[in-house]
């Protein structure tokens, strides 16, 4: 892989006493899409924010293109397209002068921008609705213009914050198609935000799943269905009681690869077929066992599963 | 920084508000010149101009006075709402992922309010003075002049302080309604509660006062603490700058009207008058600087979140 565009090591951001985001490792290569998933307040948007300079991390270091976006703001913002999370225009405005404002503040030359402008409107497809004040338009009018927005600075990287929120399928599928579009053809790197993995997982190249300001799964699409389907044998049992003691044995069981708690449930993951050595386990270590079943999921199921205990 | 002030220019004089606030002060200023005639030639000062900005012969407020009332509301319109809007309509996340560094979009904003101020005192001002010409068929002498430049300059800083306190209170609070409201509430607390305040606190530090020695410290204590408000500085200022005579002394040591009349009443020229208010404008200078270092330590390192 070439150079990496997007490089954090041992991010925190604390709020009080309350982590937002607790040492996180991340890295973005060029021409990839990485999908950053995770339920809301899982700290993404934190994350997002530390990587823009938006805000300071508490601890740990961040680099985007190479530079720190705390100290060298401007070189980060020259290469680097944001998109919020719930983006804003100035709605008296059209948002063909919205853009041109962007451009300005670019520092691009006007001919230059003018140009620039109608093919992107182009190609978010606004080209009749340009003149109009962004105060009519629809939301996902504001989503492509907003998209229109990042591209306009002709980025390396274009971080996306939950750009899918609140589109319909026609817009998510419209999104997405751009997205790849973008990575395949203009070499352009992705950093796209989302708590629906199903919405994204076509186009993301590797994704990383956070829970807790930490990144609890990552690799590719591929990897991850490999390691949760059918690279193995998956068990849940359902336990009550047992401690970390019990975690250590199951996590030390011939072939086992990943051993996760959630509330009640274990979850194995494992080369082999472990079911009797870890139900053995489990009434040995004194707790008891409610209830075992063998099943291989989906990465959607492990997501979910992941988030389910966490509403609360 | 160069895009923000155009498109902020652009923007305020874009505003109904503005507008509505500068077409009230505007006819309020032009009004002003609408004195009594005879009785500004039997009071015959030598300075015709500075006489007329200041008297209220047949008018319902004098030009200065107008001024000092409206003026900070202009300046609190122009700066209330700067960075809070862009909060809530969520371009200032936008805005900041461009290449620009977070004072530039202060500082944009801030000089784009400050050269709307100096159109607008200016243009006031060569209005007025147009008026008057049309009507009594004088023009300004050449000290009047200096002295008229002078007042002006001092009114755009006056009217800056409020800019910056209005910008100030957008920035510390996230509601454009509430930043109007306390830009509004200090505005009238500094400008006329103060003159209650100074008077008890100099009641409480020279509680008796038997001869002359203790008035004259009563006076200077209330003197000095009024002139914690930008409105006293400026009443000082332009009083002494728009009335020659007066400018000889700086009215501060209790010396009444009458025997200060008394003791000289022949007036000095611009460049010592000047002199004289070059502090007061110091002093305004130094309490928008204040107001902008707080802005900045506070907008510099804060989280921008959409």
């Amino acid at each position: 892989m070439s150079a990496l565009l997007v490089e954090a090591e041992g991010l925190v951001k604390a709020y009080g006493d309350f982590l937002a985001v607790d040492g996180l490792d991340l890295r973005l290569g060029e021409g990839e899409v990485y999908g950053f998933l995770g339920p809301n307040g899982s700290g993404k948007s934190t994350t997002i924010l530390m990587m823009l300079g938006l805000t300071e991390p508490t601890a740990g270091t961040v680099k985007v293109v190479g530079h720190n976006p705390t100290r060298e703001p401007l070189e980060v913002k020259r290469q680097v397209g944001y998109l919020p999370e719930s983006v804003g225009f100035y709605s008296d405005m059209s948002g063909r002068s919205n853009l041109l404002y962007t451009a300005d503040l670019n520092n691009m030359r006007l001919s230059d921008a003018k140009a620039r402008i109608d093919e992107l409107l182009g190609m978010v497809e606004l080209t009749d609705a340009m003149n109009q004040p962004v105060g009519q338009y629809s939301r996902g009018m504001r989503q492509r213009l907003g998209l229109a927005d990042v591209l306009l600075k002709r980025p390396r990287v274009i971080i996306l914050d939950d750009p899918t929120l609140g589109l319909d399928p026609t817009g998510i599928q419209w999104l997405l198609g751009i997205i790849e579009e973008l990575s395949t053809n203009q070499g352009i790197s992705v950093f796209l935000s989302s708590h629906q993995l199903h919405e994204v997982q076509q186009v993301c190249h590797r994704v990383g799943i956070m829970s807790h300001g930490k990144i609890v799964l990552e690799g590719t699409i591929a990897e991850l269905t490999e390691q949760t389907a059918s690279g193995g044998f998956g068990l849940v049992l359902e336990v009550l009681g047992g401690g970390d003691e019990l975690m250590t044995t199951l996590a030390a069981l011939p072939a086992v690869t990943a051993c996760n708690r959630v509330g009640n449930e274990i979850v194995l993951q494992s080369g082999a077929d472990v079911r009797a050595q870890a139900t053995a386990a489990v009434i040995a270590s004194g707790a008891s066992l409610l209830g075992a079943s063998s099943e291989n999921r989906t990465l959607e199921e492990i997501y979910l599963r992941y988030f389910a205990g966490q509403e609360s | 920084m160069r895009a923000i002030f155009w498109k902020e220019l652009g923007d305020h004089f874009g505003k109904r508000r503005f507008n509505l606030m500068l077409g009230l002060v505007f006819v309020g200023v032009v009004w002003a010149m609408f004195v009594d005639k005879d009785a500004m030639v039997t009071r015959g000062t030598g300075a015709f101009y500075l006489d007329l900005f200041t008297t209220t012969e047949g008018v319902p407020l004098s030009l200065l006075q107008f001024l000092s009332f409206f003026g900070p509301i202009i300046g609190i319109t122009l700066g209330f709402d700067s960075i809070n809007s862009e909060r809530t309509q969520g371009t200032l996340s936008r805005i900041l992922a461009q290449p620009v560094y977070r004072d530039s979009v202060y500082n944009g904003k801030f000089l784009a309010g400050l050269f709307t101020l100096t159109i607008v005192v200016f243009s006031l001002g060569i209005a007025a003075v147009g008026v008057a010409m049309f009507r009594f068929g004088l023009p300004p002498s050449g000290d009047e002049v200096l002295r008229l430049i002078g007042f002006g300059f001092i009114t755009i800083a006056f009217l800056a302080f409020w800019l910056a306190l209005a910008m100030t209170a957008s920035i510390f609070l996230r509601n454009a309604v509430a930043s109007a409201l306390v830009s509004i509430g200090l505005w009238i607390g500094i400008s006329f509660f103060i003159v209650f305040a100074a008077s008890t606190i100099a009641d409480r530090i020279v509680p008796d006062v038997e001869d002359f020695e203790d008035q004259s410290r009563h006076a200077n204590v209330q003197l000095w603490v009024g002139r914690v408000s930008p409105e006293r500085l400026y009443s000082e200022a332009t009083g002494t700058l728009l009335d020659p005579i007066r400018g000889r002394f700086l009215s501060t040591f209790g010396v009444t009207e009458e025997r200060l009349q008394g003791l000289l009443s022949s007036p000095v020229p611009a460049s010592q008058s000047l002199q004289l208010v070059w502090p007061h404008i110091v002093v305004m200078l130094a309490m928008i600087a204040a107001l902008m270092t707080v802005s900045y330590v506070r907008f510099m390192r804060e989280e921008i979140r959409s």
